[in-house]
């Protein structure tokens, strides 16, 4: 069920502002629930609210889109994983943006997404050419390192472990990490903390 | 590159492999759940056949969805119902320890581990949670996660994760009165940015938290993740041991000693390298109140709402946004604007020594005609020493209400909402859009001495004034 996600392409939506919080891509009041279904739908639904129509997440020749574009210390605040899950199920498989808030990003790589960066001039001219041709095509290499839409090429970056994991379909953690058992039970051997623990009593 | 911090010696004796990604592979010593961010984790536990690795090493609350006034069983809510019936029967399946409702040690999470010494020092901690970094108050490398972390964590007991650089934010002085903990990680805020912090972990260094007590130290770090920190700490001292000493998982007997030399072991040595300093002179911070839909949006209570000019250009747009949001006049002064509710209480603010800051300000005085004020503790046991003090007879003859232990309206996952374009004052560490419970409502964030000023004038107060 892990697959490599070394280039993403699609049609692009941008999301212009900086510092959007996870408690606006997700309201709390969706996260009194047991499973992450239907977030897809709430996505942004105040903002959108407020918008009356006029968010990129609305507007018709946005829908169906795969690469998100916005600007700087996305997904900031809380580590509700509900974001980037609702971000998701809306139909989006990458995000390229001039900065991401790391619990954000983390969980964006444990579930398939990369967050790229890219330098302020690159999101810019990407989110121009996406509200004036909605239409375009863009493709997210991870391995050249470069968002290209039609005769536009930019650069962008991703910290390597995360880079690496994304590329060699091992951004699901689980397995690797329980497959250490061993080493795992050596660790915690040696901290003290663990020794005088009373958890266990 | 940092060296010799205690951030690199509590890493290097976690670190359990380096991953073929190049990751770290992360020993957790510590893992805290609650009712939101752990259901799905439990459930791709079950799709995949996994068992918890050491069940005995995660503890669990409940708290985002906890009603803070009737609290009978089942819930109102039948969401929250459900939710809280998830992690009984998860806990219960997995023999993990959890504190309900009811048991006198519920709380927020980020307040009952602490409180019942859970929370020690060189442990690294993890929780669904972005406010997990409170607990580097103690000398910990404690963060946030999210759920499909959590699920690592249960299986494995690790994360894979990169190392974070360390910035020493050192601040010097005496705290001038009036002025708390709370002021002190909002200025820092405001002065670095919300993102500043992406990619380091906070040293709280210098004479200032050296200073502080406990409490006044998890507020600091709390807020970490506020600057865009994902993890903040303090190093250990008397001070922490003296906390710790006596509480319930804290050692004891002879591992008390081993414990303490380890503890000092892994302190920042004095000639520790960091990838970043920063220094600030704490008689420069004032009381300090947000204006804006970011906690980095703060100014000190006798300055105005920052003109356009006045803000850098990458941050005009937030600014512009947060003037028409919170509909505030930039170039006029805070002070004196109504507020509608008053929230006292949070992972940031809702431990013992906050409500006695608060009682003190409440103590023969009223809470304002038309102003709903209300205080939470951060936990049941919070609350019964509060009780036990008589904080909450000050409150009730001034008008507060009392309630139950929770998070509560700190992001309002539970009854305790603002209705419309309400204007709280709030002990919180949140004032994003929404972030109260209403789509339009609009969030002041202060300590809660000056949340209790705006409660007993009705308006936003220099609690400097009532001392």
């Amino acid at each position: 069920m892990v697959s490599e996600v070394k280039t993403v392409s699609g049609r692009g939506i941008p999301l212009v502002g900086n510092d959007i919080d996870t408690d606006r891509i997700i309201p709390a009041r969706f996260l009194r629930s047991i499973t992450f279904d239907g977030l897809g739908a709430e996505v942004f639904i105040d903002d959108r609210h407020q918008a009356k129509g006029q968010h990129p997440f609305d507007q018709p020749q946005y829908q169906g889109a795969k690469i998100l574009v916005v600007n700087n210390n996305f997904g900031c605040g809380s580590s509700r994983e509900h974001a980037p899950q609702a971000i998701a199920k809306w139909g989006i498989a990458a995000i390229v943006g001039e900065s991401f808030a790391e619990i954000f990003f983390g969980n964006c790589v444990a579930i398939g997404i990369p967050c790229l960066t890219a330098d302020p001039s690159v999101t810019k001219q990407l989110q121009e050419i996406l509200t004036d041709n909605p239409q375009a095509d863009i493709k997210v290499d991870l391995e050249t390192l470069q968002v290209t839409s039609g005769e536009f090429e930019g650069a962008i970056a991703m910290g390597e472990g995360a880079r690496m994991m994304l590329t060699s379909g091992t951004w699901d953690a689980c397995g690797q990490l329980v497959a250490q058992r061993d080493q795992i039970r050596h660790t915690a051997a040696k901290l003290p903390y663990v020794t005088w623990s009373k958890l266990a009593s | 590159m940092s060296k010799g911090t205690l951030f690199d010696k509590v890493w290097d004796a976690h670190t359990v492999g380096i991953l073929p990604s190049g990751q770290t592979q992360l020993l957790i010593g510590l893992h805290l759940i609650h009712e939101v961010t752990s259901p799905q984790a439990f459930a791709m536990l079950r799709e995949r056949n996994l068992k918890v690795m050491f069940p005995e090493r995660t503890i669990a609350t409940v708290d985002h969805i906890v009603p803070t006034e009737n609290q009978a069983r089942p819930f109102a809510d039948s969401l929250a119902e459900e939710m809280i019936q998830a992690l009984e029967k998860n806990c219960q399946d997995h023999e993990i320890r959890f504190y309900n409702v009811g048991s006198g040690s519920q709380g927020i999470v980020h307040v009952i581990a602490p409180e019942q010494g859970l929370t020690q020092p060189g442990m690294t901690i993890a929780c669904g949670d972005s406010h997990t970094s409170t607990h580097g108050a103690f000398g910990a490398i404690a963060f946030g996660i999210g759920t499909s972390q959590v699920r690592d964590v249960l299986a494995s007991q690790t994360l894979a994760l990169a190392k974070l650089k360390v910035r020493k934010i050192e601040v010097n002085g005496e705290l001038n009165p009036g002025v708390y903990a709370k002021d002190v990680i909002l200025h820092v805020i405001r002065k670095l940015g919300v993102k500043g912090g992406v990619g380091y972990a906070y040293e709280f260094a210098g004479t200032t938290f050296e200073q502080m007590n406990m409490e006044e130290r998890m507020t600091v770090c709390n807020m970490a993740i506020e600057g865009g920190a994902r993890c903040g700490y303090v190093n250990p001292d008397q001070v922490t041991y003296d906390y710790l000493n006596g509480r319930d998982f804290a050692p004891q007997g002879d591992d008390w000693e081993g414990a303490i030399a380890w503890w000092n072991h892994i302190r920042s040595d004095v000639d520790a390298v960091y990838d970043d300093v920063v220094v600030f002179d704490a008689a420069d911070i004032a009381p300090t109140v947000t204006w804006g839909i970011t906690p980095g949006q703060g100014i000190a209570i006798n300055e105005v709402v920052p003109l356009p000019d006045g803000i850098a250009a990458d941050e005009r747009a937030i600014a512009e946004e947060a003037y028409r949001y919170m509909d505030l006049q930039p170039g006029k002064l805070l002070q004196g604007t109504k507020v509608d509710v008053c929230f006292v209480g949070s992972c940031t603010n809702g431990r013992i020594s906050d409500l006695r800051e608060a009682a003190k300000f409440a103590r023969g005085r009223h809470v304002a005609k038309g102003v709903k004020a209300f205080i939470v503790p951060g936990s049941e046991r919070v609350k019964k020493q509060a009780e036990a003090e008589g904080l909450h007879e000050i409150f009730l003859e001034a008008g507060f209400e009392w309630r139950e232990a929770g998070c509560s309206m700190c992001l309002a996952m539970n009854p305790d909402k603002l209705q419309g374009r309400q204007l709280s004052a709030s002990s919180s560490n949140r004032n994003f859009k929404g972030r109260q419970g209403s789509a339009s409502g609009r969030t002041l964030l202060m300590s809660p001495a000056m949340v209790v000023a705006a409660a007993v004038t009705g308006q936003v107060t220099d609690v400097r004034e009532l001392i």
